[in-house]
């Protein structure tokens, strides 16, 4: 029997947006794992880690109690998973909130009430991640491998929103392991002593403060190269796109090489599941993902 | 000096940290700042604050209030929580920064140039209008948000990204009119309204 949840799959997951090619290979990785997502109806932003000058503490906990709210009466008794960090981080920030103090789940209410709705705030807020590692377990991940990622050697980049500052149950905020295990579930080798695999990449500072982040981003693509990676592998949408789509700018301001393809541990696990490059996502790479197109072109 | 800057200076004479604690987000964690400095030394931008957090929070209780409020230091915050994660008296100092630089914009002194204040209200206004986030007219208010002219240089020196997304099925360009958008957006609407009237309601009180 399918494991259902109640999906909230965010802005950049949607058609067209920045991280679409994430959602398409998380469908492909939980076809094979008979996992069914039940999309949130008519969700909203969750105004991730930057809404925060615009939207005071109440506007921004409505945003994230109306999906609850939503998810509690559409999608009754089921999880509620997201694949973004910042969806994740800041809905489950919302029911931490909300759970602490009284007052402010009264204030929340009233304004949930105008749209009709109302949050009972007892729905468990999960990272896809956390699906894959409690509920599916490494065991049942690798049983479905039918095309292992031999020789391909990868670096395991968590960045922080999926690590900080929640984290995921059993792993450090330092070092966390969980990663580099999916990657070797999968065949390939992980890049040992990947030393910025916690490193921000600037976030969304990367449009505002575009040369500060780079900096940042440079020493996350230099250290995969120096542990001799052929790619970066991340779970979040903000990590994927900052560390993958300035690598031009990088080159031109640092006078590097990189050519270091950037790309989701769903994509890793739709291949290695033996679905093809357009299901697995691999036309989303603006840097061509070659490995991973030889594996699944096989 | 909008109005409610002027009653604030009143309400509380020389008392920021009582100001911060009641109006800031998480504010009254302030005073258990230990002056380790750990904050710091974990920021990924820390060498371009300013005043980073440990001295702000020591400024705050030092009654620094345009110095702090006006300052450009918590918009260089990118929300990495490692600060958070290793402060040994478990200070929620993300969202103290984040706070701070709300409160700043609602009294109307927050330094109004400064390129992550500008990001993050356009991102709010993007998301407010729809319920849900348009990429692309994200990306070109961000390139032409300090005029016209310095517009199109911006958004030449970033055609290579953006041609990149489009042709990767990243950039839609149906976005311009129109695009994704929550159906109960009357709700949504209100929702947000009544939100930022009861909040009003609490720091006006």
């Amino acid at each position: 029997m399918s494991k259902e949840y109640s999906f909230y799959p965010g802005c950049s997951s949607q058609e067209g947006a920045s991280s679409s090619n994430y959602l398409k290979s998380v469908q492909s990785m939980c076809d094979v794992l008979d996992i069914k997502l039940n999309v949130i109806p008519d969700w909203n932003c969750c105004s991730a880690s930057i809404g925060y000058c615009g939207g005071g503490e109440l506007p921004r906990l409505a945003l994230s109690a109306r999906n609850i709210a939503l998810s509690e009466k559409h999608n009754q008794g089921q999880d509620i998973v997201a694949t973004c960090a910042a969806c994740w981080l800041a809905t489950k920030e919302t029911q931490e909130r909300l759970d602490d103090d009284a007052g402010l789940m009264d204030e929340t209410n009233q304004a949930l009430a105008e749209a009709g709705l109302k949050i009972e705030n007892k729905t468990k807020i999960r990272h896809m991640v956390e699906v894959l590692i409690e509920d599916i377990g490494y065991e049942e991940m690798g049983k479905h491998v039918s095309k292992p990622l031999d020789g391909i050697k990868i670096a395991g980049y968590v960045g922080c929103q999926t690590n900080r500052p929640f984290g995921i149950e059993g792993e450090s905020f330092e070092n966390p392991k969980y990663l580099d295990k999916f990657i070797e579930t999968l065949g390939a080798e992980p890049v040992e002593k990947y030393d910025k695999k916690v490193s921000c990449c600037g976030g969304a500072l990367a449009f505002s403060e575009p040369e500060k982040s780079q900096a940042l981003i440079k020493d996350i693509i230099e250290a995969a190269y120096d542990g001799g990676a052929d790619m970066i592998v991340t779970p979040c949408p903000v990590c994927q796109m900052n560390v993958e789509v300035y690598q031009d700018k990088i080159n031109a301001t640092y006078g590097t090489k990189f050519n270091m393809p950037v790309t989701y541990y769903s994509t890793l696990m739709s291949v290695a599941y033996g679905k093809n490059s357009k299901q697995s996502g691999l036309n989303g790479q603006i840097i061509k993902a070659k490995k991973l197109e030889e594996v699944a072109s096989k | 000096m909008s109005n409610l800057n002027t009653g604030m200076v009143e309400k509380y004479r020389n008392n920021f940290l009582n100001e911060v604690e009641a109006n800031v987000e998480e504010g009254e964690w302030v005073k258990m700042c230990m002056q380790c400095g750990v904050c710091s030394g974990s920021c990924p931008l820390g060498p371009y604050w300013d005043h980073p957090p440990q001295e702000l929070f020591m400024m705050i209780r030092a009654g620094k209030r345009e110095e702090v409020l006006e300052s450009t230091s918590m918009w260089m915050c990118t929300s990495c929580y490692n600060c958070l994660v290793r402060c040994p008296r478990e200070l929620p100092i993300t969202h103290i920064m984040h706070g701070l630089a709300h409160y700043a914009t609602r009294l109307g002194i927050e330094p109004k140039g400064q390129p992550t204040r500008q990001f993050a209200q356009l991102f709010w206004d993007n998301l407010a209008k729809n319920g849900r986030v348009n990429e692309l007219w994200l990306g070109v208010n961000l390139y032409f948000m300090n005029g016209f002219v310095n517009g199109i240089k911006v958004a030449m020196g970033m055609a290579g990204i953006g041609l990149g997304m489009y042709k990767s099925g990243r950039l839609s360009i149906k976005e311009l009119i129109g695009g994704h958008t929550v159906k109960d957006k009357s709700g949504f609407k209100a929702m947000i309204k009544k939100a930022q009237e009861l909040e009003s309601a609490r720091v006006d009180k």
